[in-house]
């Protein structure tokens, strides 16, 4: 593109403002490359990076709650398809999320390449030689000292060593820098960075996390069928997965029954499970709570919410059992009360299904009717409202286990009413027209089971611990150069001068530098011109 | 007497307390702009009296007996001021044991819903200013982190205030110590780097005024007795860059805690989402001091936006969105 604007050949004329120089591809090329590794485009980009991360904070994430996304679109019917063409809803998995930060990423290894060369040169450097006039420095100080030159000269360089200098001497000068770590540290803290992008990307790639619902009595095999939620890395292979099994003996969550104002806070949760590691090993007992995942297999078993499952027998037109066992429902509140669905597609005359909510500390509310007040099971109730019709479980599409698909079902009524009904541990629903009847059984409880392996977290943790330390050397330590110069005195004696300076203002450098002088001996007369002085008060 | 109720009783003490320091502090400012003004007349006074006019019988009358009233008030607005540290120490002091019997009272670290936080992250401001104090000598800091310490306190009484009571389970892990200590720790250091950022942002519009001989803003009486604004910014980048690592511990140990309580180590939730936007504002703010056109000013000012987003993460975060980190107790 540069070659049509090649003014720069033409025949030199007199212009105002001078024309851009043509580039061609590679000086295009060239240019773009410095312009991102320069230290504005770094800034920009640094901005850029943490605006972007915060839509992700405003609008529900479907990685992180896909529900509360699918809420969010049903209420907000009109933006939220052209959010969703934004990727507002999966922001950090966005093309131009990944844009800033690989940006970034390129931005910074442009950069502290380059840097780490000169740095590594500079470290080999020798030390700066003096400067002409020491007494130019922003710290200077001029004694006579009553040995002679080599003997100062030997006092200091040996108090620079012991405070790990690096020095060169000459006949009558020595030079002693120090502080190349705090370069080193800004480098290494720029490398760490790139290692934790390794450790996240590794861990996303070959590691893997799934969730599943286990109902107190039941058991969870580790195999892919058994998950609600799997979400293994591209690399993973689920066949792979460790075939453990986790069985949930008993659950028991501890809520506060006093305190007013805490009343229904979470005070203790506990999951007795049985597992096993492989199919062939002996059983073992343990407990999880949140705080206290157990490890199996290389994977991380984590307790992650819990919930009630009430129990129900249906019986259906002719008296058969067509339905026994736990339903979980799902927390809908604080005070647990609980929604989900049973569906009953083996009875007869018709098949059945009933809405349901579990209370379990039920009580009648004034205006909410029948809810729940307390989230421990203190007067645990279920109300359900009966339906007939066809499930639409025989079509083979897939449904969820917590919704009725209510499109070929008609509401069970008698007598024009809906049949619906609060019911306590024992207690029968009977349905009208001979369809038959629901009895509630009592409850058990369930856990939301995470389990995750993520082999990228030893790479994150060091790349974590470098940062921290390499960030700390970075800002803590200081660079700064000394020089000393003999010269002999007219009497007998030998004058020093030393001087110094930092590379950051307002360090303890005319403190070093009078230690430095006191070690030599007598202090003369001493001239500083101070310009790092103490902060006024 | 319950260690609960005796740590409320300490926190009202506390409370009254700051309260004398910042009538103190603002004592102080007062009779220091009292001198001011008498300096001011009292060169009006001899700049007219050299001129040879007759105005000497219209100069204040102290104007007659020399320098004596100038130093009177000098005096007097800084013992105000040693004043005001002295009660301010007082006050830490029963900030400090609020604290320590609200830890005893609920027999665990007295820093697990927000009223605890709020008053955590005030004590450690506080004790970063008496550092800077010691260190740096700046007294005048006293009546910004007072007030700032006020108002933290009073909004944690008032709105934050939760029982003294056991933790979460959520919360019940050796993490909680380290990670949020670290996070108030940051706090405190934030706090304090910031105030000292807007003085530098004061002090440095006055000095550009005066270089430019602009007309003096109303605000610049009290920056001329602020110290210079290479000396204020020297003192900010030291917090910030003492901040920085805690603060950057604090978001690594949170995501250490996060991949042991609930097995992923970064889930994007709104706390974290906004703590990492804070650690990148203020990487930006140590990239902008090596950046041509960016210095001084305009660092400064990327400082105390990377403040408001550290703010924002901690009232905004914890009330507006329901994320992980919904424990404030309310």
């Amino acid at each position: 593109m540069g070659s049509d604007v090649a003014t720069s050949t033409a025949a030199p004329t007199i212009t105002h403002t001078p024309p851009p120089p043509a580039m061609g591809p590679l000086q295009l090329a060239r240019w773009a490359w410095r312009q991102l590794t320069s230290m504005r485009v770094a800034l920009i980009l640094l901005f850029l990076l943490a605006v972007a991360a915060v839509p992700g904070s405003v609008f529900p994430q479907r990685r992180v709650d896909p529900l509360a996304v699918a809420d969010f679109v049903e209420a907000n019917p009109g933006t939220a398809p052209w959010l969703d063409r934004l990727s507002m809803f999966d922001v950090y998995g966005s093309p131009w999320f990944g844009a800033v930060y690989v940006l970034l990423f390129i931005s910074l290894v442009g950069c502290v390449v380059p840097r780490s060369r000169h740095h590594l040169q500079a470290i080999r450097a020798r030390p700066p030689a003096a400067p002409r006039r020491l007494e130019r420095l922003p710290e200077h100080r001029r004694v006579t000292s009553d040995r002679d030159a080599q003997g100062v000269l030997d006092v200091a360089e040996a108090a620079l060593r012991a405070k790990r200098y690096r020095v060169d001497r000459t006949a009558d000068t020595l030079a002693a820098e120090r502080g190349h770590l705090r370069e080193t540290g800004n480098l290494v803290f720029h490398f760490s960075l790139l290692l934790i992008l390794v450790g996240a990307a590794l861990g996303g790639l070959v590691g893997y996390r799934g969730t599943a619902v286990v109902v107190e009595g039941e058991t969870f095999a580790n195999t892919v069928t058994q998950y609600d939620d799997l979400s293994p890395g591209r690399l993973y292979d689920p066949a792979d997965l460790p075939p453990f099994s986790v069985a949930l003996d008993d659950f028991e969550a501890v809520f506060e029954e006093e305190r007013g104002s805490q009343r229904g806070i979470a005070r203790d949760f506990t999951a007795v499970v049985t597992y096993r590691e492989s199919p062939d090993d002996d059983e073992r007992t343990t407990t999880i709570k949140v705080n206290e995942p157990l490890q199996l297999g290389g994977a991380k078993l984590h307790l992650l919410g819990h919930g009630y499952a009430p129990i129900f027998t249906v019986e259906d037109g002719d008296g058969d059992i067509v339905f026994q066992g736990p339903v979980p429902f799902l927390p809908q509140d604080k005070n647990f009360t609980s929604a989900g669905v049973v569906k009953v597609p083996d009875a007869v005359p018709e098949q059945l299904g009933f809405q349901g909510f579990f209370l379990p500390t039920a009580i009648i509310d004034t205006e909410l009717g029948p809810t729940s007040a307390f989230p421990g099971a203190l007067n645990p109730a279920v109300v359900l409202l009966a339906w007939r019709g066809d499930l639409g479980i025989d079509a083979g599409i897939p449904q969820s286990v917590y919704q009725l698909d209510l499109d070929n079902m008609d509401k069970v009524t008698d007598d024009g009413q809906p049949v619906s009904q609060i019911l306590g541990a024992g207690d029968i629903l009977e349905l009208p027209d001979g369809l038959g009847r629901i009895t509630y059984d009592g409850y058990v409880t369930w856990i939301n089971l995470q389990v995750s392996d993520n082999p990228g977290l030893p790479v994150l943790l060091t790349g974590s611990v470098l940062a921290m330390v390499s960030v700390s050397l970075s800002l803590f330590v200081r660079r700064r150069r000394l020089w000393f110069r003999v010269a002999a005195d007219a009497g007998a004696g030998t004058v020093v001068d030393v001087a110094g300076l930092d590379r950051a203002h307002g360090g303890d450098l005319a403190d070093e530098l009078d230690a430095l002088v006191r070690r030599l001996g007598e202090v003369g007369s001493a001239t500083s011109t101070m310009e790092g002085s103490p902060v006024p008060r | 007497m319950s260690f609960a109720a005796l740590s409320n009783l300490f926190m009202e003490a506390a409370l009254v307390t700051y309260a004398g320091a910042l009538l103190a502090y603002l004592a102080e400012i007062l009779f220091a702009s009292r001198q001011d003004r008498d300096r001011a007349a009292e060169l009006v006074g001899a700049g007219a009296a050299g001129r040879g006019t007759s105005t000497l019988v219209e100069a204040p009358a102290h104007a007659l007996d020399g320098h004596r009233a100038p130093t009177r008030w000098v005096d007097l607005a800084n013992r105000l001021g040693r004043i005001g540290l002295t009660v301010t120490v007082l006050a830490f002091s029963f900030h400090l044991a609020s604290v320590v019997t609200r830890g005893l009272a609920a027999g665990r670290v007295p820093w697990g819903n927000m009223y605890e936080f709020s008053t955590m992250g005030a004590l450690a401001a506080v004790a970063v200013f008496l550092v800077v104090v010691r260190v740096y000598g700046l007294r005048w800091l006293g009546v910004w982190v007072d007030a700032a310490v006020l108002v933290t306190l009073g909004i944690a009484v008032t709105v934050l205030y939760a029982e003294a009571a056991p933790l979460l389970p959520a919360l019940r892990s050796t993490w909680l110590v380290i990670h949020v200590f670290a996070a108030i720790t940051g706090s405190g250091l934030l706090t304090v780097a910031t105030i000292v950022t807007v003085m530098y942002l004061a002090a440095h519009g006055r000095e550009s005024r005066l270089a430019a001989g602009a007309a003096p803003k109303r605000l610049d009486a009290y920056a001329a007795r602020l110290p210079t604004s290479t000396a204020l910014d020297k003192v900010s980048f030291r917090l910030y860059a003492v901040a920085f690592p805690v603060w950057t511990f604090a978001v690594v140990a949170g995501a250490i805690w996060a991949q042991y309580a609930w097995g992923r180590y970064w889930g994007w939730d709104p706390k974290e989402t906004w703590s990492l936007v804070t650690w990148l504002i203020f990487a930006g703010y140590f990239h902008a001091r090596s950046t041509a056109g960016w210095k001084g000013r305009a660092a400064a000012v990327v400082a105390i936006i990377g403040y408001l987003s550290f703010l924002f993460n901690y009232f905004g975060v914890n009330l507006l969105f329901n994320g992980l980190h919904a424990y404030s107790g309310l």
